[in-house]
């Protein structure tokens, strides 16, 4: 505290941002709160009236919103986690020394910075049952012996999207987790040497146990990331074969691309519910420190 | 010797091995996206997959600048992603630094506003921002995106130059403080030069993110203002999927923000970890 009187300078400041804020965020969010409640169609805009929880109703017993509801938690379970395993892994090897370490680097972060359409259509090229560069190199490998169409059947098309989101996100991962790991006292692995602890030993009571933190803050970021992505499977599959890849975000831009903006408000609504669930302990984390 | 030999099989198993297995994953489509690029159609659509083109040519770059003038959805995307860097950066500075430097009554609260702003989904404000952008006659405007870019940038930015700015000493500006010179001084002539880096890598992840949003671009825009995303997507569907051209464009897109965030991930991690292992 600087001064008893009200000081209004920080108001000032923080007031262009809000202002900001209040318009493009606070605004729609209320505006989807309202859609949710109304049959906001705009393919038919004169019918236009508040129908109550009725979208929600709607919601609980359509088939295609559950599918996935769970396909969602599979998306951003299977894909977050492998990312944080793979992204694990490439941070430990970087972070030992040896020659060339800085260009490679530099070079495993191309995929952060690549726009997800183009992750989408690359990828997608790579799959492609006739051309595609995977049905050749497997076939080559004499691990199949026919081209597989990945993205146009049902079995495989969603394995195929995870594994691409996957790829985009190892060295968000590997950097974040390599900035934590550059922070551990190199004092703690000697005196577990001398103790003669095993590697996996100092992984686990060491190195994770140092890194909580950095670990948490990364997964959450990238789980709303992966939870709103749209990009990616848009230009994949958009949604398809049969539904087979239609996460909630898919699920709700496609409902918004035929203009059934209450239904796509109401199901982003528990979209974002979900979502922050995920904030809830971070936000408490956050002003725990700050008391300190 | 026989120490030295293990010590080498042993690097091999804990770092080459796994390194150029994840490299090969991360680095192969790339490869792939820029033999593709220099392939001819027939070459392509081939029998046999080549994993170097027979007969190279760059036939799909001066294709891509010609007839399909990629030029102008760089341009597009460009004045897009430099709006919203420059707008995004000003106002989250201010912000940030009032949440650092001063403690006043619904401080929280609004920490709390901003940091969960990041948790909305794109596809929840898409819809309402459509229809009001709509009402307001900016849709289809370069300026429609640059707010619609805020939404995230804002809140980000916040995040990342609050973490910055906590890390740096009080004392830094009170020694001014104390001489007589006023907060603005203190914050344009101490501040704000130590801040510079993180600004830098701050605005490199915001002109990063809106050079490859799709999501808004693909229902904000229209044909004469489309940005590089919205583009690349066009490429199919017009005369089937033109994969030359697509991969081509492709390049080009992401060299100049690779560049760029090269030389900003180091200090963008700095901040996104900032305080983490703090207690």
């Amino acid at each position: 505290m600087r001064s008893r009187k009200i000081n209004i300078t920080p108001y000032f400041l923080v007031a262009p941002a809000f202002l900001i804020m209040l318009g493009v965020v606070f605004v729609p969010v209320a505006k989807a709160i309202l859609m949710s409640f109304q049959n906001y169609d705009l393919r038919r805009p004169n019918s236009l009236k508040f129908i109550g929880i009725g979208n929600f109703i709607e919601i609980f017993h359509d088939p295609l919103f559950w599918d996935a509801f769970v396909r969602t938690l599979l998306w951003v379970g299977f894909g977050v986690g492998l990312q944080f395993l793979f992204g694990f892994i490439l941070a430990l090897i970087l972070n030992q020394k040896f020659s060339g370490r800085g260009i490679v680097r530099a070079v495993s972060l191309i995929p952060w910075c690549t726009p997800g359409v183009l992750i989408g259509l690359m990828w997608r090229w790579i799959y492609d049952g006739n051309y595609g560069v995977l049905n050749d190199i497997l076939i080559r490998l004499h691990i199949i012996d026919e081209k597989v169409p990945f993205l146009a059947q049902t079995n495989t098309a969603f394995p195929s999207v995870i594994a691409t989101i996957v790829w985009q996100g190892i060295p968000f991962f590997a950097l974040m987790i390599l900035a934590g790991l550059q922070g551990v006292s190199q004092e703690m692995y000697e005196a577990a040497d001398v103790d003669g602890a095993s590697r996996f030993q100092k992984l686990f009571k060491i190195t994770v146990p140092s890194i909580k933190n950095t670990i948490f803050i990364t997964l959450l970021l990238r789980i709303i990331w992966v939870a709103n992505s749209v990009d990616l499977i848009m230009n994949m599959t958009e949604g398809g074969p049969a539904y087979s890849t239609q996460t909630l975000s898919i699920y709700i831009f496609n409902k918004a691309n035929v203009l059934n903006m209450g239904y796509a408000a109401a199901i982003s609504l528990i979209l974002t519910l979900m979502l922050s669930l995920a904030a809830v302990p971070y936000l408490r984390k956050r002003f725990k420190e700050e008391k300190v | 010797m026989s120490r030295n030999k293990d010590t080498m099989a042993r690097r091999i198993f804990s770092i080459y091995l796994p390194l150029s297995a994840l490299m090969l994953f991360l680095l192969f489509p790339f490869y792939w996206t820029f033999i593709t690029s220099i392939k001819p159609e027939s070459e392509l659509y081939g029998s046999v997959v080549t994993y170097w083109p027979q007969h190279a040519t760059f036939a799909s770059y001066i294709k891509l600048f010609g007839e399909f003038n990629f030029l102008k959805s760089m341009t597009n995307s460009f004045v897009v992603a430099a709006s919203s860097t420059v707008v995004s950066l000003l106002v989250s500075m201010l912000a940030a630094y009032a949440f650092s430097r001063y403690r006043f009554k619904g401080r929280k609260l609004l920490m709390i506003i901003f940091l969960t702003n990041n948790m909305f989904p794109t596809v929840l404000l898409l819809i309402p921002l459509y229809t009001i952008m709509r009402s307001l006659s900016i849709l289809y405007t370069p300026l429609a995106l640059v707010l619609a870019y805020t939404t995230f940038t804002i809140p980000f930015s916040v995040w990342l130059l609050n973490g910055y700015m906590n890390d740096l000493p009080q004392s830094l500006e009170e020694a001014a403080l104390i001489d007589g010179a006023n907060r603005f001084y203190a914050f344009i002539k101490i501040v704000l030069p130590v801040l510079v880096p993180c600004l830098i890598a701050t605005g490199v992840y915001i002109f990063m993110t809106a050079w490859n949003e799709y999501t808004f671009a693909v229902m904000f825009t229209n044909e004469s203002n489309r940005t590089i995303p919205v583009a690349l997507k066009n490429l199919i569907g017009q005369l089937g999927v033109q994969w030359d051209l697509l991969t081509a464009g492709g390049i080009i897109t992401i060299i100049p923000v690779c560049v760029m965030f090269f030389f900003a991930q180091r200090r963008l991690v700095e901040g996104l970890t900032a305080g983490a292992e703090k207690g």
